[in-house]
């Protein structure tokens, strides 16, 4: 099987309360400072968990969890990459949310972090449910479109290119952007700004 | 069959579509800055792949550059390590890069229409969210992550889904005092932060069509705080005026026959649009954030609203922003005390922005509570501003005036807020510690608003001050 195909992904929940949760929240600009990935994800929410003892990040109960539980416009604002990296590397393996903003959700796929969409109604179900049940597994079933928890089914949403390339493995898109060959420039030389007009 | 511009541009760009449904897009213009490169150019040589179009790829430093002190090294060893590298990774891959000698820099979305390296009909990217600033020149711009900014080095193109198309309208005359801030921040508080996401926003209608260029790239700006990833204006004389003579603009005779392609892009009379929605421009106010995100804002005349009068799903970001602006439901904005005021970013930093700032300023002082700042956009912003005294007016008046970059947007370098300071900003983002204070808070507004908010120590209607 391809190891990076992102079929269905299991783990422990955490809900992260709140609409409109923005990447500078998620990861604030000062840990921008660098020119490596390392170590972005000991600031994970770093201000918001200072802020708030009570901050899903600084409960006990969710340490290992895989699956972040957000609301509406989740990851709205900066273009950072750092955000989902930071989350990745805390252990974030999906998120489900009632919506994305476009840029973040973009980020997610080439990291291989699957970001389903559910109802705003589910969101607030499966944090709740999630709060309750700290160590149930939530299944996040890329394939079929579906988040689970334990008798529940959700339906999901993902739009389908995005679908695919998660389900196949081909998140990563340089290799097959690179395939394109000759073909990039000779798409470059029919644009008149390209050939100086 | 007709068709709109984000149409013509996607399919003049479109290299061939992937296994999985996306299209793979060409990108004619790939902009590069010190913060979310580095990772990039690191992947590449593991990759050992060179830069696939070096000479479609610009660099410049802005985001973590200091304002004041700018000698090297710089005494942030962080932001000076970051410059290394920059300055590394584009001799190495032979990408032009504008830095603080070149006389060029500047925050790369001020610096990328100034050049006239921005132009229409072209793809844009840039590892940054505010690239579809470039979109006023009747681009396809859009901003993409450090991942995406690797494919782009890579391969010169990106797996893109086509979005939606919506024309955003607006009608009638703006009245005196009233801003293309204004008009943008009443765009995204009618149609919500999220409204425009999965959308490309083509902005037309009377006002937008008066707009000089320099009004249009602080309207296509903020788009993505709309929600929308791209925004644009169709290309037309206002255009094609702006890009004449500039430095990597086509000269003489390619320049005519440039125009006779830009036209052909913009979008067919009857092109059809996913939807259409309509504002009355005539109606809009000075406007200021109140909140903490740029969709919670207001007439400069209004009351911060209570939370029972926005949707339910809302409602609990309405009672944090309340909470963290140390507002009351039912205050009127205007009064609200200010500490800082920033003039700057990518959104208003332009020389338009700081003649509007300084005549306000002129011949008045800033409030002795306040400490204020201009930043220019870029080297040739401060050098134009300069040479109409622009500086002198600000200094006198008690603003401080500095060097380019993307300064107190997003407090990278020292020009940070401290504690719970409430900042006048004319950036874009009001987000809880976006401006270097995890407790910090902003109100978001117009130059105009901005430098009126810095005379008076609190928000004040500028109308009452425009001579």
């Amino acid at each position: 099987m391809n190891e990076n195909a992102r079929t269905q992904i299991v783990g422990r929940g955490i809900p992260v309360p709140g609409n409109d949760i923005d990447t500078d929240r998620i990861i604030p600009a000062r840990f921008l400072k660098t020119v490596t990935n390392e170590g972005l994800g000991l600031h994970a929410f770093e201000d918001a968990r200072k802020h708030d003892p009570e901050h899903p990040f600084n409960q006990k109960a969710y340490e290992g969890a895989a699956v972040l539980v957000g609301g509406l416009n989740f990851g709205c604002g900066s273009s950072r990459e750092h955000a989902p990296e930071s989350l990745k590397q805390w252990g974030i393996r999906a998120i489900v949310g009632g919506s994305f903003a476009e840029i973040f959700f973009g980020n997610c796929t080439m990291l291989g972090i699957p970001c389903l969409a559910i109802s705003q109604d589910d969101v607030l179900w499966l944090q709740r449910a999630i709060g309750r049940e700290p160590r149930q597994a939530v299944t996040v079933d890329v394939e079929r479109q579906e988040v689970r928890f334990g008798d529940r089914a959700i339906p999901a949403r993902i739009p389908e290119g995005t679908r695919n390339q998660l389900v196949s493995g081909a998140w990563n898109p340089t290799g097959v952007l690179l395939e394109a060959g000759d073909a990039i420039e000779a798409t470059a030389k029919r644009l008149p700004y390209v050939s100086g007009f | 069959m007709a068709s709109s511009l984000l149409d013509k541009v996607w399919n003049a760009h479109t290299v061939r579509t992937l296994p999985s449904g996306q299209t793979q897009l060409l990108i004619g213009l790939h902009l590069v800055h010190e913060v979310t490169s580095p990772q990039a150019f690191q992947a590449l040589r593991e990759l050992k792949l060179p830069v696939r179009m070096p000479e479609r790829t610009f660099a410049t430093l802005d985001h973590i550059i200091p304002t004041t002190a700018q000698q090297r090294p710089f005494a942030d060893e962080v932001a000076e390590e970051m410059t290394v590298h920059l300055t590394r990774n584009a001799q190495q891959s032979g990408v032009p890069f504008f830095g603080l000698d070149s006389g060029r820099q500047g925050i790369v979305h001020v610096i990328g229409p100034e050049l006239g390296l921005s132009q229409p009909g072209m793809t844009i990217a840039c590892g940054d969210s505010h690239t579809a600033t470039h979109g006023a020149v009747g681009a396809i711009a859009f901003g993409i992550g450090t991942s995406q900014v690797r494919d782009v080095l890579a391969t010169q193109c990106l797996a893109m889904a086509k979005p939606k198309l919506r024309q955003v309208r607006v009608e009638g005359a703006l009245p005196r005092g009233v801003y293309a801030k204004d008009v943008i921040l009443a765009i995204i508080h009618t149609l919500g932060v999220n409204g425009g996401v999965g959308f490309a926003y083509e902005y037309a209608g009377s006002v937008i069509e008066r707009m000089t260029m320099e009004e249009r790239l602080t309207l296509c700006n903020m788009s993505i705080e709309g929600g929308a990833r791209f925004g644009y204006v169709n290309p037309d004389q206002t255009t094609f005026d702006y890009l004449r003579g500039r430095p990597y603009a086509p000269q003489s005779a390619a320049f005519d026959r440039a125009v006779t392609w830009w036209k052909s892009m913009a979008s067919d009379p009857d092109a059809r649009y996913d939807d259409v929605k309509r504002l009355d421009g005539g109606a809009i106010q000075p406007m200021v954030t109140w909140g903490i995100n740029p969709g919670q804002s207001l007439g400069v005349t209004e009351r911060i609203p209570p939370a029972e009068s926005v949707s339910e799903p809302e409602r609990p970001t309405h009672r944090e922003a309340l909470a963290h602006m140390g507002f009351e439901a039912g205050q009127p904005i205007a009064g609200a005390k200010i500490d800082v005021v920033f003039i700057g970013s990518c959104t208003n930093s332009r020389l338009s922005d700081l003649r509007v700032a300084a005549q306000v300023a002129r011949g008045r002082k800033v409030a002795k509570s306040v400490r204020a700042i201009v930043v220019p956009g870029s080297q040739r912003v401060a050098k134009d501003a300069e040479a109409e005294g622009l500086h002198e007016i600000f200094r006198e008046a008690g603003f401080e005036w500095r060097n380019a970059g993307c300064s107190m947007c997003l407090g990278m370098n020292d020009d940070k807020l401290r504690g719970r300071e409430m900042s006048a900003s004319t950036s874009n983002r009001n987000f809880i510690g976006r401006q270097g204070s995890p407790t910090g808070r902003t109100l978001l507004m117009s130059p105009a608003m901005a430098a009126a908010a810095a005379l008076a120590g609190a928000v004040t209607d500028v109308r009452e001050m425009l001579r």
